[in-house]
């Protein structure tokens, strides 16, 4: 019998990210002055930046889940950390997207390699692509589950060492807008940032529990089709990525 | 009477593999000093069993105790008891026969006086220096019975034990694997009258699911064939 | 530690009586070190360019040994054999990543002097102490990410993809830290006489954060 459900509390998440994602947007658009030197085009920071910093923070989440798969054995845990590095890869390419557009309109390259948080980015993303078809190529599922946990524990752990290495390693030419201690953006472009990043973590955890419902629901109905139909009349599933 | 625990006991044991039951709702007892035989088709769960029994796979479900420990938690206790002659001999290909025992003898902490023994007792002292692959089939399986055999081991678990022994290496390996050795022992075989001629309790497994357990001399014949139908 | 110490001396007479591992590195080594001349249409390169093509050179080399390190147990039953006998299972990583740490050394022993001759501008003599440390700790990340990603690869259908695929994107950062470590020592004109403490650090604290991790992590991959 399941003992969770994901969908309670759905809506009234969905209903929170749409009214913070409004307010985001608004105060980008009205509210957020005009950047001196980059101009109109600096407004995509408001994404990229929250994208990227919800896409590692949720690969480092997924691999916390993975501890717990590896601790009690239960699937639960496997798929919620499944979850969360597969919208992390997500919020994560689309990170990438838009900060290759910044880059391009803000000093006329798709790609530069002097800002080290793209760029660790960038190394970042590569790893966690290797996620899922590492877990394609284990046929056991449990194996699969477990192989998976240990990558993901891994994975989060090279998030912090990655940027740290990165960082020292390359010389940029821009002053930082963001770094980890302080902030030097005017205080209008700090609340709008700060809304923003808000905003994005909200849809984040939505679609985290939108999809994990989606998952359990799928589970549970094989679950019935085994029990009413038999093990052998009920189609195997196929090779698959994803924990049932 | 001593009151000895039993060698194994098993109390609804369930093995799956992703969405296929290997073995389902298993209950069995073996006193200590005697021989289980367990018959069944290919796939019928008889290798998970012994797998599990050897502490190489864990059981999803029920309860597994080995010489009153129970498996996978006490497992390390367990290992220097067991010993496992599975399809393949375990055994290093570049490396000789000596080397390869000598290696196990290590790992178990035993001495090499013993790995001396076990090659006499299967007549395999003077072609013990060759690579493993240069041996003939019946040879290996000799040396992986002496792998097997090397740290005495009180559990025997023998996955078709014959296995590409001509009748002369039988013998050999019969006083260290055989009934004479005195140990518990578990084993499976593709000659189901063979194993029931020297099997105290016979267990038949079909999809993973008891068929049949009890004395050999219950069986019948008809039921024999119909397990292997 | 007796344990770690039995695999590895089973591991090096394996490879010994096969040779099928660090003579491969060796060659790959060579064969990129040629392969780099031409590329790179250079003579003799310098500084921090000379430091990434010999990072680049160990690292693919490094991926024959890693991609090889745990076939003979697949194949042969040595995790069977090893999971049957009533020692620590966390030895097999240990004596894995000493084996593949081993064979590092031996492959730089002749890779780096070829490189010293071959491409390598200046002379190797006064840098080599400061590279032999760099080198070391690089060496030392190397196998301990390779001891772990070989064992998951290994049970894995791609296997001989699925190594360098999750290898190569986690040992960037050590792959940086080399690379700008040994750069200053192979510079030019005024060539460092150690390596930059800050890159040391960093490859430190590479190391020392996943060999504790490989080491908890290491038991999941065994069982069953």
């Amino acid at each position: 019998m399941p003992s969770t459900t994901y969908g309670k509390g759905l809506r009234g998440l969905a209903l929170a990210t749409l009214i913070t994602m409004t307010a985001a947007l608004v105060l980008v658009f009205f509210y957020a002055p005009l950047d001196q030197t980059q101009g109109f085009v600096q407004k995509i920071f408001y994404v990229h930046v929250p994208l990227a910093i919800i896409s590692l923070v949720g690969f480092v989440f997924g691999g916390v889940l993975a501890i717990g798969y590896l601790r009690t054995g239960d699937r639960k845990w496997d798929m919620r950390s499944y979850v969360a590095i597969h919208m992390g890869l997500i919020f994560g390419i689309g990170g990438l997207i838009t900060g290759s557009i910044w880059a391009k309109a803000s000093w006329g390259h798709w790609w530069v390699w002097n800002e080290p948080t793209l760029v660790s980015f960038l190394i970042v993303l590569l790893l966690f692509a290797t996620y899922q078809p590492l877990r394609f190529s284990i046929e056991d599922p449990e194996r699969q589950s477990r192989y998976a946990s240990v990558f993901a524990i891994v994975g989060g752990a090279f998030v912090p060492l990655n940027y740290i290495a990165v960082q020292a390693a390359t010389a940029y030419v821009h002053p930082r807008v963001l770094t980890l201690t302080s902030a030097n953006l005017p205080p209008s472009m700090g609340l709008t940032f700060v809304v923003s990043l808000l905003a994005f973590a909200l849809l984040y955890v939505t679609l985290w529990k939108y999809e994990m419902a989606a998952k359990n629901a799928r589970s549970q109905v094989r679950r019935l089709r085994r029990t009413l139909l038999g093990d052998d009349l009920a189609r195997p599933a196929g090779r698959s990525a994803a924990p049932l | 009477m001593v009151d000895e625990p039993p060698a194994i006991e098993l109390r609804g044991l369930a093995r799956y593999f992703g969405e296929r039951t290997a073995l389902r709702d298993l209950s069995l007892r073996v006193p200590a000093g005697t021989t289980l035989a367990v018959l069944g088709r290919n796939g019928a769960g008889k290798s998970t069993l012994l797998r599990i029994l050897a502490s190489l796979l864990r059981p999803h479900a029920g309860e597994v105790l080995v010489f009153g420990e129970p498996l996978p938690r006490r497992g390390f206790a367990v290992r220097a008891k067991l010993g496992l002659l599975s399809h393949e001999p375990l055994l290093y290909r570049e490396l000789t026969g000596r080397e390869n025992l000598r290696y196990h003898a290590r790992l178990h902490r035993v001495d090499f006086d013993r790995v001396e023994e076990v090659l006499r007792a299967v007549q395999m002292e003077r072609r013990a220096d060759d690579p493993v692959r240069l041996l003939s089939r019946g040879m290996v399986q000799r040396l992986a019975v002496c792998r097997a055999v090397l740290h005495r081991p009180r559990l025997l678990l023998l996955d078709e034990p014959r296995a590409n022994l001509d009748p002369a290496a039988g013998d050999l390996v019969e006083p260290l694997i055989g009934r004479v050795s005195g140990a518990t022992r578990v084993l499976t075989s593709h000659d189901p009258r063979a194993a029931l001629a020297e099997a105290d309790l016979v267990l038949a497994l079909r999809d993973g699911r008891t068929a049949f357990l009890g004395d050999p001399g219950t069986l019948s014949d008809a039921q024999i064939t119909e397990l292997y139908a | 530690m007796r344990t770690a110490l039995i695999l590895l001396r089973k591991d090096l007479r394996l490879e010994l009586r096969t040779l099928e591992t660090v003579p491969a590195m060796v060659l790959f080594a060579l064969v990129t070190i040629v392969i780099f001349h031409f590329g790179l249409n250079q003579n003799a390169i310098d500084g921090q360019l000379a430091a990434g093509v010999l990072t680049v050179t160990v690292l693919f080399a490094a991926m024959l040994g890693i991609n090889r390190l745990f076939v003979a147990e697949r194949e042969q039953g040595g995790f069977d054999a090893f999971l049957l006998a009533p020692v620590d299972r966390t030895a097999m990583l240990v004596a894995k990543a000493a084996a593949l740490f081993l064979f590092l050394a031996a492959l730089e022993v002749i890779a780096v002097p070829a490189f010293g001759l071959f491409l390598l501008g200046p002379s190797l003599g006064p840098p080599l102490p400061g590279l032999i440390l760099v080198l070391a700790l690089a060496d030392l990340g190397l196998a301990v990410i390779g001891t772990l990603v070989s064992a998951i690869a290994v049970h894995t259908r791609a296997r001989d993809l699925i190594g360098p695929m999750l290898g190569l994107p986690l040992l960037i950062p050590a792959l940086i830290a080399t690379a700008r470590a040994a750069g200053p020592l192979l510079a030019a004109g005024h060539p460092a006489s150690t390596p930059p403490t800050r890159w040391l650090e960093i490859l430190a604290l590479y190391d020392v954060v996943f060999a504790l991790l490989a080491y908890a992590v290491f038991d999941f991959l065994l069982e069953d």
